[in-house]
């Protein structure tokens, strides 16, 4: 699924994130922390030098809230 | 499928005239089957695109507010259906109908599913054929939410009662063609999101859940689920009938097809209106009887939605693509005249705070940010705002929109910085002078009390 040419963006499941902050910590590159510690992630592709890292950061996460998906996959959450 | 509507006239445009609301009272089953006879068969195979087709041509428009065009709805759940195999199995895929309108100042979808339950169940069965589904399942609210619109109309009852039974009474005639399963679900703001609606369905609560994965990929019992609002399916159940270019007869170009709108407020007849799509927004308010009071702005939308000042309302159509142009929205169907009466900024307060009350608290920001808007807003309206309070509600904007896994946080913040906009000069007012006594004007608003789920 994760193709060579396929570009990846990072995305925070905001139900599972409990902010423990190892994302912000691990990959600063791209994740900032918002006044209640929770992630804000740098909008875009990741770029192909900061994917090692950014797949460290996805292991790490205790609630496994931060993912690494297809830029392609990006649904929009739908409405009522 | 032919060209005239149901007794061979083309719909009219009076309240309880319509396509979709053809009467003041209940269209039982045999009315029903004697105003538009048993749902046709399309062509027989699952999947087959006859009626995909039609609803393509038709433009029809989901009604539940987000206005996402209703054949690549059913195309991704039919494709999503044919890559898992549901499509060439026993298996299927699964239909739902979202009558769970839980926008405070909408109470179209429970007009219509008390008046004309027929239609919506046609429309679940003729969708549920198109999309290869072996199950469906019909969502309201278990109880209405209180507080909503005055006005006309059915009481607010609980609608699971009487739509089993009018499930029932389909049964002998075998119109049922797929299972029908009626689902109250809880009360709430947010219970009535797709996701809610899905999760519930498999056993979960009423909450919204991550995307990806989309119902329309995975959805009930993990298989590709088309999740509809109830007044797209009436719509479904119509074009199958009698066809695209009869359904286009009503609207416009972009915007083809009448609409349920639900007019509160300042009207001297509030209630739930049919009007042609494209049509000027001030003939509904005077299909709705006209001001009952000075106005001084419509809510257009609902909480999805926004503010147009009076002046903004000349020659403006009632449509997504124009009330989106003008910088509100149709959202459900919902328009709410507010009185000169009134302050706009406490209506908005209120608002706010309800909204912030119905977070489901699964996601951070929303959690943490809406109570810090809701408590921005209480102070603009009822305190003397300076410019630091202004920034922070931009502040508070841009840290919860787009950050909770449902739309509530970016509904709040939305409408709380649109407000800040329109009514800027209301604002400098407050700033300089303090509240207006029009804060203590009754909340028009509807803020219903309601416990999140």
């Amino acid at each position: 699924m994760t193709g060579r040419n396929v570009q990846q963006t990072l995305r925070v499941n905001p139900i599972a994130c409990d902010s423990h902050g190892l994302c912000m910590e691990l990959l600063p590159e791209l994740v900032a922390a918002d006044p209640w510690g929770y992630p804000i992630i740098r909008p875009g592709p990741v770029p192909a030098e900061l994917l090692p890292l950014a797949r460290r950061a996805v292991t790490a996460c205790p609630t496994l809230a931060l993912l690494l998906i297809r830029a392609d996959d990006q649904a929009d959450p739908p409405q009522t | 499928m032919g060209q005239q509507g149901p007794d061979g006239t083309t719909r009219q445009d009076q309240h309880g005239q319509g396509r979709l609301l053809p009467g003041d009272g209940t269209v039982d089953l045999a009315a029903h089957l004697d105003l538009h006879g048993p749902p046709p068969f399309s062509d027989g195979r699952p999947g087959a695109v006859s009626l995909i087709d039609q609803v393509d041509k038709a433009g029809l428009t989901g009604r539940g507010g987000a206005g996402f065009p209703t054949g690549r709805k059913l195309r991704a759940v039919v494709e999503a259906g044919r890559r898992g195999g549901a499509m060439h199995s026993q298996v299927g895929t699964v239909v739902v109908a979202n009558g769970a309108e839980s926008e405070p100042a909408s109470r179209k979808d429970r007009q219509l599913l008390s008046q004309s339950p027929h239609l919506v169940l046609d429309g679940m069965v003729l969708a549920a054929e198109a999309v290869g589904a072996t199950r469906t399942y019909l969502c309201v609210h278990a109880a209405a939410p209180g507080g909503a619109v005055q006005g006309g109309g059915p009481p607010r009852e609980a609608l699971g009662g009487p739509l089993r039974e009018a499930v029932v009474s389909r049964e002998r005639s075998g119109l049922n063609r797929v299972p029908i399963q009626v689902v109250e679900i809880p009360g709430g703001y947010v219970s009535s999101q797709e996701t809610a609606l899905v999760n519930l369905i498999n056993g979960g609560r009423a909450v919204p859940t991550f995307v990806p994965p989309r119902p329309a990929v995975r959805g009930a019992h993990k298989r590709p689920t088309l999740v509809q609002n109830v007044e797209t399916l009436a719509n479904i159940a119509l074009i199958a009938r009698y066809g695209a270019d009869w359904f286009r007869q009503a609207g416009d170009a972009e915007a083809p097809g009448t609409a349920l709108v639900t007019v509160s407020g300042a009207v001297t007849s509030p209630g739930v209106y049919e009007v042609d799509l494209g049509s000027r927004v001030t003939d509904l308010i005077s299909l709705a009887g006209g001001p009952a009071a000075d106005p001084q702005a419509v809510l257009a939308g609902g909480y999805f939605g926004g503010w147009l000042p009076m002046q903004a309302l000349a020659g403006l159509r009632l449509s997504q693509p124009s009330l989106r142009r003008a910088g509100a929205s149709l959202g459900p169907g919902v328009i709410v005249l507010l009185p000169a009466a009134a302050c706009p900024l406490a209506e908005t307060a209120h608002a706010v705070a309800y909204l912030a009350g119905q977070s489901a608290g699964q996601c951070g920001p929303c959690k943490l940010g809406l109570p810090v808007l809701a408590e921005c807003m209480q102070r603009i309206a009822f305190g003397r705002p300076g410019r630091d309070l202004l920034g922070s509600v931009q502040q508070v904007f841009a840290l919860v929109a787009g950050r909770g896994a449902c739309h509530l946080p970016d509904s709040a913040a939305g409408l709380a910085a649109g407000t800040l906009a329109v009514f800027e000069a209301e604002v400098r007012r407050h700033a300089e002078q303090g509240p207006c006594p029009r804060v203590n004007h009754p909340q028009v608003l509807p803020a219903p009390d309601l416990v999140p789920a």
